[in-house]
């Protein structure tokens, strides 16, 4: 087990600078630069031209592309993620630290509450294949997977949260916030984060129970699914037992690929609601050419994608013990 | 039929059909006659078995027996009580006098329990035993069917075939049924393994007094562990009678041309190879008559209009056959 842990992670580092490389090549051939951004405002041409020309050599933009990124990787081996090139210059580690609880919170909200509506939905479903409840379940649930949650996104925040003004859709909390009692903090807060909550979850819901269906469908046709009913087993004994585990195996697969959803959140849906987390500090990262905040999160997340998927591969052994990694 | 007092599995006109189900309203267009009309008993502490080719419905009438698979039509009879009018809590009950040995010792095991959660889970279920009590009848049962204490913990993927099916043999004895359906129980397995099993499998009915029906397509092996034989042709039994008389005076076309298939270990002996043509009709679409009659030589107009049922042959020797020209060939 050790062994194979460290051969994998050995695998890891390969793969990593792979990632990085492209994405620094790219977002460094997209047009403009932070040093042209700051400098945008100026309105003498000259002034203009001379502080671009400080600001390129004060971020070491002036040198060539392989030895920015040969000093990038030399930082981040020694985890330093550098200092922001945005007109606030602070280090990208603090400015990704106070992004991170909106962000992560959100994601791990929807992943419990699409588990907890998508498991049920999904067992009963399959144990019911081609009853009403099975289509009228499939119909919806395709509906919903089908809208884009940006699509979902424009209704609900015009009707619910302007319309009709009966939920805020702007940030995390409101401005009077800090002067709430404890109470009316935490109802401030589930009132920001019901809208976002909801756009987040419903396609990963449908998804799950779909997927939750399909597997257990898969499993309730085996064979040792009858040798339980001829044990005498209990209906329901029989498709919790002995059925929903053995479909648990591709669920693991799914959840490992859930972890850098869970930090990367999403970019539109934190722009479309001023939400204070990280898709949005991505999205605005971009805009400004920020380059160290660029690379620092496309980096986190491609670590995420490898570990989430070392970490499901790793469960398997303790969902199936025909899996062993000695 | 054998009107002994000790019956204990009573098949009456038993049918079990499967919907064909087509088009966007998934409409039933027809259907799978698996089981069409079918009636047996086996006297308790006998082996009845059941022969005939894939797809004639033999599996289909094991499984229906033990309701693991819904019936259309008829009833069964388990020591009187009637298996498919109880309610499901007393069936849970029954379940434990009824087993079953299924074919396939690959599928049949959850990949996800070790030994002795897959044999002593009816125990707890039934609660019959738990905690030491139950890990000692477990293991005494490892023992009995050739395994040893140890496996107690190991899980199937870690065993052989055959010691799986030791494994679901161990499972069905865990409630001491009196009652086993073997389901092709050793056609998965090597030869020499298979004779292993089956004198397991008797060795077993002697000491427990085991009821079996045996259901194979090999009839050397169903030869060699039965005291009654049924032969199946499409969802149907075309003859029915102890083995020494099936087997030395086959009646029915079909019967005789399976045992003509049986391969002789005497390379002097003549082949008089009896060989079918054709292919067996799909039970979704059964000829007319005698199911029979489209393979059959000696087939004659009746045959494909009318249906011989199941009758003695010469009063009073329990030998039964459905074949209208059986008197002259």
């Amino acid at each position: 087990m050790i062994n194979y842990i460290i051969r994998r992670l050995l695998l890891v580092i390969p793969t990593l600078v792979g990632i990085t490389l492209v994405t620094f090549v790219i977002v460094n051939l997209a047009p403009g630069d932070p040093a042209q951004f700051q400098s945008q405002g100026i309105m003498d041409p000259e002034v203009s031209i001379r502080i671009h020309e400080q600001l390129r050599e004060y971020y070491g933009l002036d040198k060539p592309i392989h030895v920015r990124y040969a000093k990038w990787l030399g930082k981040i081996a020694r985890l330093d993620f550098g200092t922001s090139m945005s007109s606030d210059q602070r280090p990208v580690i603090d400015k990704i630290k106070e992004r991170l609880w909106p962000t992560m919170s959100l994601a791990i909200l929807s992943l419990l509450i699409s588990l907890i509506i998508s498991i049920p939905i999904g067992i009963y479903a399959a144990v019911r294949q081609n009853r009403l409840f099975d289509r009228l379940s499939s119909t919806i649930l395709y509906a919903l997977y089908s809208i884009p949650s940006y699509v979902m996104a424009v209704p609900l925040i015009l009707l619910i949260a302007i319309h009709w003004d009966l939920l805020p859709f702007q940030g995390m909390t409101s401005d009077n916030y800090d002067q709430l009692t404890n109470l009316g903090k935490a109802a401030d807060l589930v009132k920001h984060y019901t809208l976002i909550t909801f756009c987040f979850t419903y396609g990963t819901l449908a998804y799950y129970s779909r997927f939750i269906r399909q597997n257990m469908l898969e499993v309730l046709r085996q064979d040792y699914v009858r040798t339980a009913r001829a044990k005498g087993l209990t209906e329901s004994n029989v498709v919790m037992r002995h059925a929903f585990r053995n479909s648990l195996m591709p669920v693991v697969t799914l959840l490992g690929m859930m972890l850098p959803a869970i930090i990367g959140g999403s970019v539109i849906l934190e722009v479309m609601f001023n939400w204070p987390g990280l898709g949005r500090l991505f999205f605005e990262s971009m805009m400004s050419r920020d380059y160290p905040t660029i690379m620092a999160l496309s980096f986190i997340t491609a670590c995420l994608v490898l570990v989430g998927t070392l970490l499901a591969d790793l469960s398997y052994p303790f969902v199936d013990p025909r899996v062993s990694y000695d | 039929m054998p009107t002994d007092n000790n019956i204990l599995v009573e098949v009456n006109d038993l049918k079990t059909h499967f919907p064909i189900k087509r088009g966007l309203f998934r409409k039933t267009v027809g259907q799978v006659r698996a089981v069409d009309g079918v009636s047996f008993n086996i006297p308790a502490g006998q082996t009845l078995g059941l022969v005939g080719e894939s797809g004639c419905g033999k599996t289909t009438i094991g499984r229906t027996i033990l309701r693991l698979i819904p019936h259309t039509e008829g009833s069964v009879k388990f020591e009187g009580h009637d298996v498919f009018s109880l309610p499901s809590a007393s069936m849970q009950k029954l379940r434990s006098q009824m087993q079953i040995i299924f074919q396939d010792p690959y599928g049949s095991l959850n990949p996800r329990m070790t030994v002795a959660n897959i044999v002593g889970e009816a125990l707890t279920v039934h609660g019959i035993a738990r905690g030491r009590e139950r890990r000692k009848i477990v293991s005494d049962l490892l023992v009995k069917v050739g395994l040893s204490r140890h496996h107690a913990s190991r899980y199937p993927h870690e065993f052989s075939g055959g010691q799986r099916q030791r494994i679901g043999i161990a499972r069905a004895l865990a409630l001491n049924p009196k009652f086993i359906v073997c389901d092709e129980a050793v056609s998965a397995l090597d030869v020499s393994i298979q004779s292993q099993i089956i004198n397991l499998l008797e060795d077993l009915q002697q000491e427990f007094g085991l009821t079996y029906l045996f259901i194979a397509h090999d009839l050397a092996v169903v030869e060699h562990i039965s005291d009654i034989v049924a032969v199946m042709y499409l969802g149907r039994i075309v003859e029915y009678a102890d083995r020494k008389t099936l087997y030395e005076n086959p009646m029915h076309p079909y019967t005789k041309a399976l045992i003509s298939a049986i391969p002789q270990p005497d390379p002097t002996r003549k082949s008089t190879r009896m060989v079918l043509q054709g292919e067996v009709p799909s039970p979704a679409n059964p000829p007319a008559g005698c199911h029979f009659h489209p393979r059959c030589p000696f087939a004659e107009q009746q045959c494909s209009q009318q249906t011989q049922l199941l009758k003695e042959k010469n009063p009073g020797t329990n030998h039964l056959v459905a074949c209208w020209k059986c008197k002259d060939i």
